[in-house]
C-alpha cells in the first residue's frame, strides 16, 4: 500500500528514504518539535528493535493527538530498560503495573478519562509478545470485545527476551530459544504451535488492526496516525528484531525486519472492522534462507549436515503467506 | 432513611452515594447482587459520571481499577473467594503503588473442595497484601464502613477492603439506615490526588526498584498502615458525629470491660456471640466479646487494652493457617505478650457451617470448665470420625469419600 507517490526505491519493499519525501510527509523523527517520548539514556541493547519501534510509535501518537497520550506498559524489556528507579526515559505520563494486565490498566485509564470528560486524552497500552500474546491475552481480548478506547501496541521480538530468551507463542518454528534448544529429534521450536495475534485481533472485528515492522518506519508512523484517527479498540503488531535473542548483529536489525517482510514470513497489512483493507506488497520475494542465515537462532539449520528439510518447511509457510495475503506486487507495465 | 433491604442492595446504594467514577466488575457468588445493583444505577443514569466495566476476570477488574485510580478517578470493585486469589498479583500492585481503591469482599470459602458459602479464608489469604482490611459485623456496619473506607483510602493513599460475610450478610434482609447524598457529600470530599497520570505534568509510575531502595518503598506501606490506625479512629469519631451512630473504628467491646473470659471474633458471628454472652451474663458468668473491626493494620495496642485484664481469651475465627492454626489467634497472642491470659484457638464456620448460639455456649462451657487445652487448635462442631475414616484410607478423592461416608451415616 505505497502511500507515497514517489517511485524511487532501491530496496525490495516500497519503502522510501526520508530525504526523497516532501517535508510534510517526512517522519516525525525528522522534526525539531518531535516529543522524544522515549528519550536518550535508556538501557536498551545496541540495535534494539523494540526501543526503535516504541519511540516511533509514541512520537507519532503524540503528534497525532497534540501530545495528549497516557501509556500503560506491561512488564518486559521495554519497561526494565526505560525505568531503572529513580531514572525514567519517558517524557509522557506512563504507568507500569504488571506483566499480564497492561490492556486492562489501559481500559481503566480510558474509563476514568471518559468519566472525567477528558476525551482529548488518548490511551496507548504496550508490551512485548509474551506480555501480549501469552500472559496478557485474556485482558487483551477483553479490551477488544468491549471495544474500549485503547490503542494496544505489541512489540513482537518472538520470545521472552527479558528473562533470557525463552519461547513464547510468537516464537517461529525451528527457532532456538533457551527452552527450545537445537537438541533432540526436532531441533528448535516445534512446528504447528503458536498463535497469530493480528488475525485473532481481526476476528474480534475491532475498528483497526495493523501489522508493521521497524524496517518501514514511515508505514509504522502512518498506521499509528490512522489508529489515532479512530476510536475504540485498536491493535498494532510491530515486528522488532532483537539482536541478543536472535543472535544477530546489532547493525542488522532493520535488514532482518525488512527480510521478514520480503520473504513473506511477516505479512504487513491493515484491517478495519474485521476486513483487510490493505497489504504491503513485495516487489521480489526473498528466499527465507536470506532471512534465516544471519540469525544464530537458526544456525542449526545450516551446519553440516544442516536441515534443508526444515528450511523447506519454513519456505512453505512464507509461500503460503504470500498466497493468502496477496503479498506479491503485480509487475508494472 | 431506614429501610428493610438486602445487604448487597444496601452496600450498592452506599457505594453509589460515594460517587465512584469507575466500577469494574466480574461476577462471583456471593458478590453478584452488589455489582448487579450498581450496574442498574449506572444504566439508569442515576450514578453519573461513572463508567461501569464488565471485565474478563478479577485480575482484569483490579487492573482496570489500578489504571482508573492512577488517573485520579475514584475506583471500586467487589469480589470473593477464588476471585480474590485470581486478583492477588494486582492487589499487591495496587497497595505498592498507593492507590486508594475500595473493594468489597463478600467473604466466601476457598477451594478445593469448591464451596460457595461463607468463611474468611479469602480475605485472610490477602492479609499481608498491603490492603487495609475492615470487617463488618452487620449490614448497617457494612454500609457505614464503605462510606468511611473511601475517605480512609484517600487520606492515607492505601487501598481498603471492606469484608462482609457472604450470604450471611450479603443476602440477608434487615433494617438499614441509608445516609442521604448530602450527608455523604459533606463527609467524603472529592478525590483530589496529589499525583496522577496527566499529559500536562507527565510522571512515571511503577518504575523498577533495585536493592538500593526496595526496602524503603516497602516500609513506607507499613508506616502508612500504622498511621492508618490513628486515622481510622478519627474517621470513625467524625462519622458518629455526622451520622448519629457509632460504626467502624478498630475494635468493638461488648460487655467485656470486666469480663474474665472474652470471645474475640470478626464479622457477623459477633451477633451470635453477643446473644450467647447475654445469656451467660444472665446466668452470672463473667463473659464478654471483642470484635475486631480493623484486622489490617493490626490494632495491637487496642487489642491489648481490650483483652489485657482477661483470664481466658477465646479466638473464634472462620479461617486458619494450614500447618499452624489460628490466624487471628496468632495476632491476639502477639498483642497479649507477657500477660497471663490463656488464648484458645478455635476455628469454626468453615465453608458455611453455621456457628449457632448453642455451639458458642458449648464452646464456652468447655473453656470455663477447663476441658479445652489452650495449646491445641480446636475445631468447632467438627466430625472427627469422618476425618479419621478418611485418614485410614490409603488414597482417593477425599471430598467424594467424605461425602459418601456422611451419607452412609455413623459407622
Amino acid at each position: 500500500m505505497p502511500r507515497q507517490k514517489i517511485k524511487l526505491y532501491q530496496v525490495g519493499s516500497f519503502a522510501v528514504g526520508n530525504r526523497l519525501l516532501d517535508p510534510d510527509d517526512r517522519t516525525v523523527q525528522a522534526r525539531s518539535e518531535r516529543s522524544n517520548t522515549l528519550t536518550s539514556g535508556h538501557r536498551a541493547c545496541q540495535g534494539c528493535g523494540e526501543a526503535l519501534g516504541a519511540r516511533y510509535v509514541l512520537d507519532a501518537a503524540m503528534r497525532a493527538t497534540g501530545d495528549q497520550v497516557i501509556v500503560a506498559n506491561a512488564t518486559g524489556c521495554l519497561e526494565v530498560f526505560s525505568t531503572p528507579y529513580p531514572e525514567s526515559s519517558w517524557q509522557l505520563p506512563w504507568i507500569h503495573s504488571l506483566f499480564g494486565n497492561a490492556p486492562a490498566v489501559a481500559t481503566g485509564i480510558a474509563a476514568a478519562l471518559k468519566a472525567k470528560g477528558r476525551t482529548d486524552v488518548r490511551v496507548v497500552g504496550q508490551g512485548g509478545d509474551g506480555g501480549t500474546l501469552d500472559i496478557g491475552f485474556a485482558c487483551l481480548s477483553g479490551m477488544f470485545e468491549r471495544n474500549d478506547d485503547v490503542l494496544y501496541v505489541c512489540y513482537d521480538n518472538e520470545a521472552y527476551m527479558n528473562t533470557g530468551v525463552q519461547r513464547s507463542s510468537a516464537t517461529p518454528p525451528a527457532a532456538r530459544t533457551a527452552n527450545t534448544k537445537p537438541v533432540g529429534f526436532e531441533p528448535g521450536n516445534v512446528f504447528g504451535q503458536g498463535k497469530n495475534a493480528p488475525l485473532i485481533a481481526l476476528a474480534h472485528e475491532i475498528p483497526y488492526v495493523a501489522t508493521a515492522t521497524v524496517a518501514d518506519l514511515h508505514d509504522l508512523e502512518q498506521k499509528v496516525e490512522r489508529a489515532m484517527e479512530l476510536h475504540g479498540a485498536r491493535y498494532l503488531h510491530v515486528l522488532v528484531p532483537c539482536p541478543l535473542g536472535w543472535g544477530a548483529a546489532a547493525c542488522d536489525t532493520i535488514r532482518l525486519a525488512r527480510l521478514a517482510v520480503e520473504t513473506g514470513l511477516f505479512p504487513v497489512f491493515e484491517a478495519e472492522h474485521g476486513e483487510v483493507t490493505a497489504v504491503s506488497t513485495i516487489r521480489r520475494q526473498a528466499p527465507v534462507e536470506e532471512y534465516l542465515r544471519p540469525q544464530r537462532r537458526f544456525a542449526h539449520l545450516f551446519g553440516v549436515p544442516g536441515r534443508p528439510d526444515v528450511v523447506e518447511r519454513i519456505q512453505a509457510g512464507a509461500d503460503r503467506n504470500i498466497r493468502r495475503f496477496g503479498l506479491l506486487a503485480e509487475e508494472e507495465e | 432513611m431506614r429501610s428493610q433491604i438486602e445487604g448487597s442492595q444496601a452496600v450498592a446504594a452506599a457505594v453509589a452515594l460515594c460517587r465512584p467514577e469507575v466500577i469494574s466488575a466480574y461476577p462471583i457468588s456471593p458478590q453478584t447482587h452488589i455489582v448487579e445493583a450498581l450496574s442498574d444505577l449506572v444504566r439508569r443514569g442515576e450514578l453519573e459520571p461513572c463508567e461501569y466495566l464488565m471485565v474478563e476476570s478479577e485480575f482484569g477488574a483490579m487492573s482496570a481499577a489500578i489504571g482508573a485510580s492512577a488517573v485520579g478517578a475514584r475506583a471500586y470493585t467487589a469480589t470473593a473467594s477464588q476471585g480474590i486469589l485470581y486478583m492477588a498479583e494486582a492487589l499487591y500492585n495496587a497497595s505498592g503503588l498507593g492507590l486508594p481503591i475500595v473493594m468489597t469482599v463478600a467473604n466466601r470459602a476457598i477451594g478445593s473442595p469448591i464451596n460457595i458459602w461463607n468463611d474468611h479464608s479469602d480475605a485472610m489469604s490477602q492479609r499481608d497484601s498491603g490492603w487495609i482490611q475492615l470487617y463488618a459485623a452487620s449490614n448497617q456496619e457494612a454500609v457505614d464502613l464503605h462510606v468511611q473506607a473511601f475517605r480512609l483510602a484517600e487520606e492515607v493513599s492505601l487501598p481498603v477492603m471492606v469484608c462482609m460475610d457472604g450470604f450471611v450478610l450479603t443476602h440477608a434482609f434487615e433494617p438499614v439506615d441509608l445516609p442521604t447524598q448530602e450527608q455523604v457529600d459533606a463527609f467524603l470530599p472529592r478525590f483530589e490526588p496529589r499525583q496522577v497520570l496527566d499529559p500536562a505534568a507527565p510522571v512515571t509510575i511503577g518504575a523498577m526498584v533495585g536493592p538500593e531502595a526496595f526496602a524503603e518503598v516497602k516500609v513506607l506501606m507499613h508506616v502508612k498502615q500504622m498511621q492508618a490506625l490513628d486515622v481510622i479512629g478519627e474517621i470513625s469519631g467524625e462519622f458518629a458525629q455526622a451520622f448519629g451512630r457509632g460504626s467502624g473504628g478498630l475494635v468493638r467491646q461488648y460487655r467485656s470491660a470486666d469480663a474474665e473470659t472474652i470471645v474475640v471474633a470478626l464479622g457477623s458471628v459477633l451477633g451470635t456471640i453477643q446473644d450467647a454472652v447475654d445469656e451467660l451474663r444472665d446466668e452470672g458468668v463473667s463473659v464478654g466479646a471483642v470484635g475486631i473491626t480493623c484486622f489490617r493494620p493490626w490494632p495491637l495496642a487496642e487489642v491489648r487494652a481490650a483483652l489485657g485484664h482477661a483470664r481466658r481469651v477465646v479466638v473464634l475465627e472462620k479461617a486458619f493457617a494450614v500447618g499452624l492454626g489460628g490466624i487471628v489467634a496468632q495476632n491476639v497472642r502477639l498483642a497479649l505478650e507477657g500477660l497471663p491470659a490463656r488464648v484458645h484457638d478455635v476455628v469454626g464456620g468453615l465453608g458455611g457451617r453455621p456457628i449457632t448460639r448453642a455451639s458458642v455456649r458449648r464452646l464456652l462451657g468447655d473453656v470455663l470448665e477447663d476441658r479445652l487445652d489452650p495449646g491445641a487448635l480446636t475445631f468447632l462442631d467438627l466430625d472427627w470420625g469422618l476425618v479419621q475414616r478418611e485418614l485410614e484410607r490409603p488414597s482417593g478423592p477425599h471430598a467424594e469419600n467424605i461425602l459418601r461416608d456422611l451419607a452412609a451415616g455413623p459407622r
